[in-house]
């Protein structure tokens, strides 16, 4: 058991656990956020994705060791303060999820992907987004979110209007 | 559009309880919230309860119970529709709760076989009609006036010559006290307001926000977390195991043999893990050692020589054969599939000495609380089985050897207990969809009509298969079950003869999304795309020539046929195949377009027309849809399930691989209108969409496909 600190959602956090545990691990059973999910524990199905420094990152896959001590984690619970984020926003509007086991994980893929490229192509998206399974097929639905959420965000910072 | 109160709809889930007293055939009850998790916010009593779904409290709003599992079908938004529809509420006053497993209540939970729309529909247009009447005889007793002066909307019942209004929540009370009315009126479609509209889902806000709780997020104090090592080799015995093997690991406090196998318990959920895979196991691997994928297809195709149990006998198949001198035959062939929910199984279990709690995505909570009956010795009243949501069930959450591990382990420790499996064990210990294997032989007559259609479904039944033992009383050798969707072939064709070949298997068999209605239609759907070709027919126009005019398949046919402009597309460089299949009460058929480079099949495109009867909420009908069409395009380009030395050849999703977002087409679904009864939609858009995928590779390569997944040499 080693201690590690990291920030979780801005809340700065000391945890004590083996240092082989998987981010996953430490942010669901440990630190109790449980709306990242454990789907293969191997990084093939996205479930479990959270932001590290703002990047989209497998948790199952990425051992604390492997973290930089006050390292910045956001997970689903943090991923917008009072206002949902646009692509929550987004999301609620298409009515995305099913079963909705998966979405946390494509919400975090999607939101990172806008973070980087607020205007994705359909090509973009689905090079950003097969990395996240639904077995649901929700695919459609999504897709459709991610553009409206882009296209929004562009209309509300008065960007182009294509 | 409408819309519910998300916030609070799946917060108070867990907190109610009424404490009931009956009064005039009533029960009236109040909230005890035990934990108030609205901050605060203060809970109405609820006043008046006319029967197990509907409670409605002083503050207006309603609860509509909902006794059906949510796995992404919708039913928490669907079923509440209908009550609201009759009962006229105000779809912004409803609060949705999920109801716990109790059949005396609510009789039959069991979420599956696309049943929970069209099995609930007059039984909940009833409940919702008889609520509303009663309000209205509470007013109209209040204003001493006549019911038939009344009407109601949106959650009051106004007086129609003076204006007068009354909410349902002011007249609970009286309400209340109202005679149950035997033969409520039940509402004229064309009066419907809510049922038909794309209502937003109850569920979606706690599943973009990161709070829907799925039995993986169950956290009770001083749990314990746990894993099962499953033997292998399907049924297979343990033999021993060497618990000094994870010494290593931190966190691990017991090991113990569980009939299913060995209980790893430890201290969080990565211990359990790691300790799974290190962990050195002997087993007794028993017979099925020897099974492995080439054996199990020799198996099905020398046991389809022999004749099975017919179950359609029309005209003289034999006399038709002997006169026709153009016949095809072919083999088609499904392997095993597995579920791959997204949420591994999981459940959590709290054995005390009085009392067990269960936290499961089960798909039947009746049957979750029988075994934890029967594990603890407790009466099943001590048992509370809390149904969250499911993380995807299409069938696999219709077993519980998942709780009644999770049971075994707390029981054991006495403390309670999060099981959890790894991915692989989920890959490795489902229950199956069956193999099958299809003879089909199609022949006709001088003026080239189709005079003859024989089906041999050779393939294990889930009902009788030797692992697992279900409780149903069929006596002959037929599985009505695995013909579904062969018996019923809707095409006028004068000699029919299908019959059934049972065999027997090792691996445990389930209900995989459509069930034999996937294998059935690939057979069927494919084959007639064979006899088209046979008498060089356009496909659509040979099927049609086949239905009666005024059938609902001509119906889904048709409009897929126009939607998606069969007749004007040309082919290349995509290619278009059709198929219809009815399954589950709905009638669906499907054109795909795809192309194929380099021997990979893309499909860019799905049209499909669906005739579900009434429907209840086109958007969830459509989400359905779409989803099953996605799943099945798994099964038909990608995953399947191989034997090796009695064990599952897979293990995760690099090696059963399924659908991912590049690889999804552009999906257009229509629905009918129609006034029949609502049927299923979970499942019946599955099996159209291998053979219309199958069909368009055909047409594309001039390669007939009959063994799925598809693979082009
Ligand atoms: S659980 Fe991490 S990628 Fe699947
Ligand atoms: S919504 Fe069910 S797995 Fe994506």
């Amino acid at each position: 058991m080693s201690e590690f600190s990291l920030i979780i959602n801005g809340e700065q956090r000391t945890v004590n656990v083996d240092s082989d545990t998987p981010l996953l691990w430490v942010i669901r059973d440990t630190l109790g956020y449980t709306g990242t999910k454990f789907g293969c524990g191997r990084g093939l199905c996205g479930a479990c994705t959270i932001h590290l420094d703002g990047e989209a990152t497998r948790s199952c896959v990425t051992s604390i060791d492997m973290v930089e001590d006050n390292s910045e984690i956001t997970t689903i619970e943090g991923l917008s303060e009072d206002n949902p984020h646009p692509i929550q926003q987004a999301w609620l509007e298409e009515d995305v999820p099913q079963c909705g086991y998966c979405q946390s994980g494509q919400i975090m893929t999607a939101s990172a992907l806008l973070k980087r490229n607020p205007n994705p192509d359909e090509t973009d998206i689905d090079s950003a987004m097969k990395m996240n399974i639904c077995r649901c097929g929700t695919y459609p639905q999504i897709k459709k979110a991610i553009f409206s959420a882009a296209n929004n965000a562009q209309s509300s910072t008065g960007g182009d209007d294509g | 559009m409408l819309k519910a109160v998300q916030g609070e709809t799946m917060d108070r889930r867990d907190f109610i309880k009424v404490v009931s007293t009956a009064g005039s055939g009533f029960v009236l009850g109040f909230y005890i919230p035990y934990t108030n998790k609205l901050n605060g916010k203060t809970v109405a009593p609820i006043i008046f309860e006319p029967n197990a779904w509907i409670k409605v409290k002083s503050d207006n709003m309603v609860q509509i119970i909902v006794a059906k599992s949510e796995m992404g079908q919708g039913v928490l938004t669907s079923l509440p529709m209908i009550i609201a529809e009759e009962m006229d509420l105000d779809w912004s006053k409803i609060i949705v709760e999920k109801a716990p497993a109790d059949q005396k209540k609510y009789g039959w939970q069991m979420t599956g076989g696309s049943n929970s729309v069209s099995g609930g529909y007059n039984k909940l247009r009833q409940a919702g009609a008889t609520a509303r009447e009663m309000f209205v005889m509470a007013a109209a007793q209040e204003w001493g006036i006549l019911s038939s002066e009344c009407k109601t909307h949106n959650g009051i019942v106004i007086h129609e010559s003076t204006g007068r209004e009354l909410s349902y929540g002011d007249l609970a009370k009286k309400a209340s006290l109202q005679k149950v009315p035997k033969n409520p009126k039940l509402k004229a479609k064309q009066d419907f307001s809510i049922i038909g509209q794309n209502v937003k889902r109850t569920d979606t806000l706690p599943k973009v926000n990161g709070t829907a709780q799925f039995a993986l997020d169950v956290q009770l104090d001083g749990m314990l977390y746990a894993t099962v090592v499953h033997s292998p080799v399907f049924g297979g015995k343990l033999k021993s195991f060497n618990e000094a093997s994870v010494n290593d690991i931190s966190g691990v406090t017991n090991i113990f043999e569980i009939e299913n196998g060995l209980a790893i318990v430890t201290q969080n959920t990565w211990a359990a893990l790691k300790a799974k895979k290190q962990i050195e196991i002997n087993w007794d691997e028993g017979e099925a050692a020897g099974l492995d994928s080439e054996k199990i297809r020799k198996d099905l195709l020398d046991a389809s020589k022999e004749k099975g149990g017919v179950v359609r006998k029309e005209g003289n198949v034999k006399k038709a054969l002997k006169l026709s001198e153009n016949q095809i035959e072919a083999i088609y062939e499904s392997p095993l599939q597995a579920h791959a929910t997204m949420e591994p199984m999981n459940c959590t279990a709290y054995v005390q000495r009085e009392k067990c709690q269960v936290w499961a995505g089960t798909q039947d909570p009746n049957g979750a609380r029988k075994i934890a009956s029967k594990i603890t010795g407790l009466s099943k009243k001590q048992v509370e089985v809390n149904v969250t949501f499911l993380g995807g069930g299409f069938g696999r959450r219709a077993f519980n050897d998942f709780v009644k591990e999770a049971v075994e382990i707390s029981n054991e420790m006495k403390k309670p207990v999060k099981l959890t499996w790894s991915r692989e064990e989920d890959m490795q210990h489902d229950y199956y969809r069956p193999p099958s294997l299809h003879v089909m032989k199609g022949a006709f007559d001088q003026n080239n009509k189709l005079s003859v259609w024989k089906h041999r479904i050779t393939a294990p039944s889930i009902l009788f298969s030797q692992i697992v033992k279900m409780p149903f009383p069929f006596k002959e050798k037929v599985d009505i079950i695995a013909v579904e969707g062969a018996k019923h072939l809707p095409y006028k064709i004068p000699n029919i003869q299908v019959d059934y070949q049972m065999t027997k298997t090792l691996i445990p068999l389930g209900w995989w999304r459509s069930v034999y209605n996937s294998q059935n239609a690939f057979a069927n759907e494919c084959f007639m795309d064979e006899l088209a070709e046979k008498v060089e027919k356009d496909p659509v126009q040979f099927r049609l020539e086949l239905l009666p005019k005024s059938s609902r398949d001509t119906g889904v046919i048709k409009m897929v046929a126009e939607k998606s402009g069969w007749d004007q597309f040309k082919n290349g460089p995509n290619y278009q195949g059709i198929s219809c299949h009815k399954s589950f009460g709905t009638w669906v058929a499907q054109v795909a377009r795809v192309s194929v480079e380099n021997k990979k099949v893309k499909v860019h495109e799905v049209f499909c027309a669906v005739d579900c009867g009434i429907v209840i909420n086109p958007a969830i009908v459509k989400a359905q849809i779409s989803s099953a069409i996605i799943y099945g395009l798994s099964a038909t380009l990608k995953s399947k399930i191989t034997i090796k030395n009695g064990r599952v050849a897979q293990y995760n999703f690099d090696d059963f691989e399924v659908i991912r977002m590049n690889e999804a087409p552009k999906i257009h679904i229509y629905l009918t209108e129609s006034d029949a009864q609502p049927k299923g939609v979970g499942e019946p858009g599955l099996p159209p969409i291998a053979p219309a995928v199958v069909n368009a590779v055909y047409a594309a390569t001039g390669n007939r496909i009959r063994e799925l997944p598809i693979k082009l040499s």
